[in-house]
């Protein structure tokens, strides 16, 4: 029989506030134990919450970045249940009328695919703490730093139909939430985290499968794995004449494969009602519109931008847009240089080829996009060649220059083209390799073509990679062939 | 409605309340069928396109500028704690 | 001294008749003598109190005059006071010091207030009658065979008992106003955000609400000044300017429009008790208001709505205490379950573990609409009853509860106890405001008259209060030690 996948996700992000949802309390990532966590996300008694603008004004975003509706009123709810991480015994959270209402999301797919994934909402909730398992005599530790830190829940429809897909949405998401600025999207410190619905049907037929929830995956690698272990292991099971049930499982990356998280706990019965110490939210079109007015060009926006009016392939618009910091970066350079396919060529070749093989983020890349530009400007007015573009930029990442004009006149490696200056060193080469002459000018014209490297070579050690390669090759030939 | 004996106790295991004895559950079955007798008189209203009311007052909810207005106070905060650790509260063991 | 006025407190300081100083240590040696068989104070606090006293004769030799500066008060052992145990009538907080201060006692303390220490209470505040306290019932000091009502019931009979001339109680259905009846003193529930909830140890969030209770409706004028006000910590306190509640008091209440919800009239209600509150009728229309009857047609529904809506809230409020970060743990818990369960157990009491599982119950599945959004829509309902009524006049009056205080002991069952609060409890459902005073006897008990106004009409309530005390003496009256003791 042939299957067909229906996927859904949760995507919990963690949004980028300077304090908690309800407190004042720091957000920070890593501090000591417990030490931001405050009388209020503690739930010591008495304590009230109060509504954090910021994380309204970055789901208000979010919304307007997926052209989703944005009701006038959203409520929330407690969702009540116990959890050691959990302080109050019950989650702040939103449920029958969330802050953002349905909307879109376009993915990319390989071949430049398009598709249109849906949002069934997105809501705001409160974080918990940490469980540490570590051996305190047998216990858990429990640390409430992350108690109160805002979440935005994204709530997709069960839109896409392989772990692709899931995939490549993930990464649509990843790159709204890093280019609204509202979240710095870290999936190893747990800012983004997963939570996938897994199906499978025949093909051909309406209905949903039974859905496996898989829980907390923290890893674009282990989204995909964990979806097609559980593919898999859904049609094994029907085909052998199983069952799937609706359970929640955890994907164990150690062992490639998902675990039924068998609690002891029947159905939870979360007993949401509307959370009596806050109040509506009402937003009007007018905070509608300031939030709208804040936000940046979108990642869609701009890959469409860079391929229809910079002139880029889908490739290149794809890969430039796919993060906020890549995208700036490589604007950046463009406006110094002026010219889009040098931009992404240097971008994309020598300063991704050091990033990735040092392992830094673009956002930290010891040459600035001015002086990526200024390189760029030098090449495309021929002041250097290629080869000496190569040194002047590994100058400039050893932080040996402040400019790329600094180090092409500290160097001498401004491009010879002065004609006689060449030809005497032309001259020179030939004078010095008889043997390798004589070998040209019997060899047949075919040939000649190979071995005219040797005297490229020469020539251009002899000017110190200076001298303009095209200048260089028609003179040789000319000399060469004189005879 | 009438409350269940299955009823009490799934409450009382939803709301982490320990009962000492069926006896104690039994106790509990009694009172709350009582007070939901009383409760039930609501059921005679006609309460068709009223919409509930949470809030005594109309007001909205105001928001919080986003600023970091609290310290630590670890040390104040678990003078009251029951058990901990390295600055952590401990639990019994939680199983995954 | 024991028995005076806030009001005659704060002149005997200026004129410097006594220091607050000998005020203070005059009520501590009292409570210290009395309290042992009233039981109105869980904890008292005579070192602080002496000190904060000591800083506000200090404050006074120097000049300054703050109205209500050193002047001593209880607080319901509700609210959060740093450094000092809350323990909100509750086992499960038996141990807890609270590690920040209310709103309301930083307010109080701002004031130059001071406190007395933490007064008994029903645990968390769920009780009508005082006998579900942790530390043991309260005693009515008109007659200690008699509850003092609940659940603000020590701080009632602290007041009453002539050991604090005022305390702080809160108010979720009625535990201002009932026990302001039965122990014979003033008591004012505020509308529902007008004083701040911050570090009020919470019950049922929609209807909790401090206020004060004193000897007088002027006593409460000067402390519903120092405590309410928009709080930035609590997101329900009303940003709307507090008025000059005393420039109010002397307002003449020629043409005021008394209503007399005639529900509040009808079966069960003690032939004392309503004959006490028709004299008191009478005395009004001697000072030229007029009366007429209006309906609340709701009324019978206030009682079943409230215990949905209390009970489901609370239920959730108390999920915090789990054992982990504060209050009551269970001894060696074998797992986390275990730790959850047998804390939980221990450390509530039968009436607090009673609405636990009925607000569990009523908000789970397949109960939900039936009961919480079935009792919030009769809810708006309750609430339009008043809005109606208050388009025809300007208060409404009538009894406090059904009956004066109750023999300790006397109501077993659990429904019959939460009918007590029949009168009350509708109130907090609407939000509006409500005050109790002293209307007059059944024998020894005392009756309370319960005066409604509209949303943030504290003000007005407070002067129909007051210029009936100016015409009656019923506030006055008090206890003997005799009775006391």
């Amino acid at each position: 029989m042939q299957w067909e996948t229906v996927i859904g996700l949760e995507v919990h992000v963690q949004l980028a506030t300077q304090s908690k949802i309800f407190s004042g309390a720091s957000t920070a990532f890593g501090a000591e134990p417990n030490t931001q966590a405050c009388a209020i996300d503690l739930g010591l008694p008495g304590v009230l919450p109060v509504l954090n603008e910021g994380a309204v004004a970055m789901a208000v975003q979010f919304g307007l970045a997926i052209d989703a509706h944005i009701p006038d009123t959203s409520l929330f709810e407690r969702k009540n249940y116990f959890y050691p991480d959990l302080p109050k015994g019950y989650q702040t959270s939103q449920m029958a009328q969330p802050i953002v209402g349905k909307g879109e999301v376009e993915i990319v797919l390989d071949d430049d695919v398009r598709k249109r994934i849906r949002i069934h909402h997105a809501h705001l909730e409160e974080d918990a703490g940490k469980s540490l398992h570590e051996d305190f005599h047998g216990m858990s530790g429990i640390d409430l730093n992350r108690a109160g830190t805002p979440l935005l829940e994204i709530v997709s429809e069960p839109d896409m139909r392989s772990a692709k897909e899931a995939v490549a949405y993930l990464r649509a998401i990843h790159a709204i939430v890093t280019y609204l600025g509202i979240s710095d999207g870290n999936m190893a410190e747990g800012s983004m985290r997963c939570d996938v619905n897994v199906s499978v049907r025949p093909k051909g037929q309406e209905a949903f499968g039974t859905r496996a929830e898989i829980k907390n995956v923290n890893s674009f690698r282990f989204v995909e794995r964990a979806i097609e272990f559980e593919v898999e292991r859904q049609i094994e099971l029907i085909e052998d004449g199983g069952k799937v049930v609706q359970e929640t499982r955890l994907y164990d990356p150690d062992q490639d494969e998902t675990r039924s998280m068998r609690t002891k706990e029947e159905a939870n019965d979360y007993r949401y009602f509307p959370c009596p110490d806050l109040l509506p939210v009402m937003l009007d079109s007018a905070y509608i519109e300031h939030q709208r007015a804040t936000l940046p060009e979108l990642p869609t926006e701009k890959r469409h931008r860079f391929e229809n009016s910079l002139g880029l392939s889908a490739y290149d618009a794809g890969v430039l847009s796919a993060t906020r910091p890549t995208a700036e970066y490589f604007e950046a350079v463009l406006a110094v240089c002026g010219d889009a396919k040098q931009a992404a060529n240097w971008v994309q070749g020598e300063l991704s080829g050091h990033l990735n093989r040092e392992n830094i983020d673009i956002s930290n890349s010891p040459v600035t996009p001015e002086q990526l530009g200024g390189l760029v400007s030098r090449v495309l007015d021929d002041t250097i060649n290629g080869k000496a573009a190569k040194q002047v930029f590994a100058a400039l990442w050893n932080n040996e220059g402040q400019s790329a004009d600094e180090i092409i006149d500290t160097r001498g490696l401004k491009q010879v083209t002065d004609t006689g200056a060449i030809e005497a060193m032309i001259d020179q080469v030939i004078a010095d390799s008889p043997v390798q002459v004589a070998q040209y000018r019997d060899a047949d014209p075919e040939k000649r073509g190979k071995m005219i490297g040797y005297f490229v070579g020469q020539v251009m050690k002899a000017s110190r990679g200076t001298a303009n390669p095209q200048q260089v090759n028609g003179l040789l030939k000319q000399k060469l062939d004189e005879a | 409605m009438a409350i269940e004996h299955a009823d009490v106790l799934r409450a009382a295991h939803l709301a982490r309340l320990g009962l000492n004895s069926d006896a104690e559950a039994a106790g509990y079955v009694d009172d709350l069928t009582r007070i939901l007798e009383m409760v039930d008189r609501l059921q005679a209203v006609d309460t068709d396109g009223i919409a509930p009311l949470s809030h005594p007052l109309d007001t909205t909810q105001r928001l919080r500028p986003d600023e970091v207005t609290e310290t630590n106070q670890r040390d104040a905060f678990q003078a009251c704690a029951p058990e901990t650790a390295d600055g952590l509260y401990l639990v019994p063991r939680v199983v995954e | 001294m024991h028995h005076m006025t806030l009001t005659e407190l704060a002149k005997g300081l200026k004129a410097g008749d006594f220091s607050s100083r000998e005020l203070t240590t005059s009520l501590l040696d009292r409570i210290e003598r009395l309290d042992g068989e009233i039981n109105s104070f869980v904890t008292v606090t005579r070192d602080q109190a002496l000190a904060a006293a000591d800083t506000a004769d200090q404050a006074r030799a120097k000049g300054e005059s703050r109205p209500l500066a050193g002047l001593p008060l209880a607080i319901k052992d509700i609210f959060c006071t740093q450094g000092i145990r809350t323990s909100c009538g509750s086992k499960m907080l038996d141990n807890f010091q609270a590690p920040y201060n209310a709103t309301v006692v930083e307010k109080l303390r701002a004031a130059g207030m001071i406190s007395l220490g933490k007064t008994n209470m029903d645990e968390f505040a769920m009780g009508s009658s005082n006998e579900n306290s942790f530390y043991g019932p309260v005693k009515n000091p008109w007659d200690r065979t008699a509850v003092p009502g609940g659940s603000s019931g020590g701080s009632a009979a602290a007041v009453a008992a002539g050991f604090a001339p005022a305390a702080l109680g809160t108010d979720t259905g009625g535990s201002i106003r009932q026990p302001a009846a039965f122990c014979g003193i003033t008591g004012l529930k505020p509308t529902y955000g007008r004083v701040s909830r911050y570090g009020m140890v919470a019950f049922a969030s929609s209807l909790d609400q401090g206020g004060p209770m004193a000897r007088s409706a002027e006593d409460c004028a000067h402390l519903l000044g120092a405590i309410a006000g928009h709080d930035l910590r609590d997101s329900t306190s009303v940003a709307r300017v507090v008025p000059d509640y005393l420039a109010e008091l002397d307002a003449p209440l020629d043409g005021l429009k008394i209503g007399l919800p005639k529900e509040y009239f009808g079966d069960g209600l003690d032939a004392e008790v309503e004959s006490a509150i028709r004299e008191a009728i009478r005395v009004y229309e001697s000072l030229g208001a007029k009366v007429c009857e209006v309906s609340l047609p709701h009324t019978h529904l206030a009682v079943p709505a409230y215990y949905v809506i209390a009970p489901a809230e609370a239920s959730s409020n108390l999920s915090r205490y789990d054992g982990v970060r504060f209050g009551h743990r269970c001894d060696n818990p074998v797992d986390l379950e275990d730790l959850y369960k047998r804390s939980r157990a221990e450390g509530f009491g039968d009436e607090v573990k009673r609405r636990i599982l009925i607000g569990t119950h009523t908000l789970s599945e397949g109960f939900f609409d039936a009961y919480y959004r079935k009792a919030q829509q009769v809810r708006r309902l309750i609430r339009q009853d008043f809005m109606d009524a208050f388009e025809e006049v300007d208060v409404l009056m009538g009894p406090a509860a059904p009956t004066p205080a109750f023999d300790l002991g006397a109501k077993k069952d659990p429904v019959s106890m939460y009918l007590q609060d029949i009168y009350t409890i509708a109130i907090n459902l609407a939000g509006i405001p409500g005050i109790s005073v002293p209307a007059g006897f059944a024998g020894k008990r005392p009756i309370g008259l319960q005066i409604l106004g509209q949303h943030f009409a504290e003000g007005q309530l407070l002067n129909v209060a007051h210029q009936f005390q100016q015409a009656t003496d019923w506030h006055r009256r008090h206890p003997t030690d005799q009775e006391t003791t």
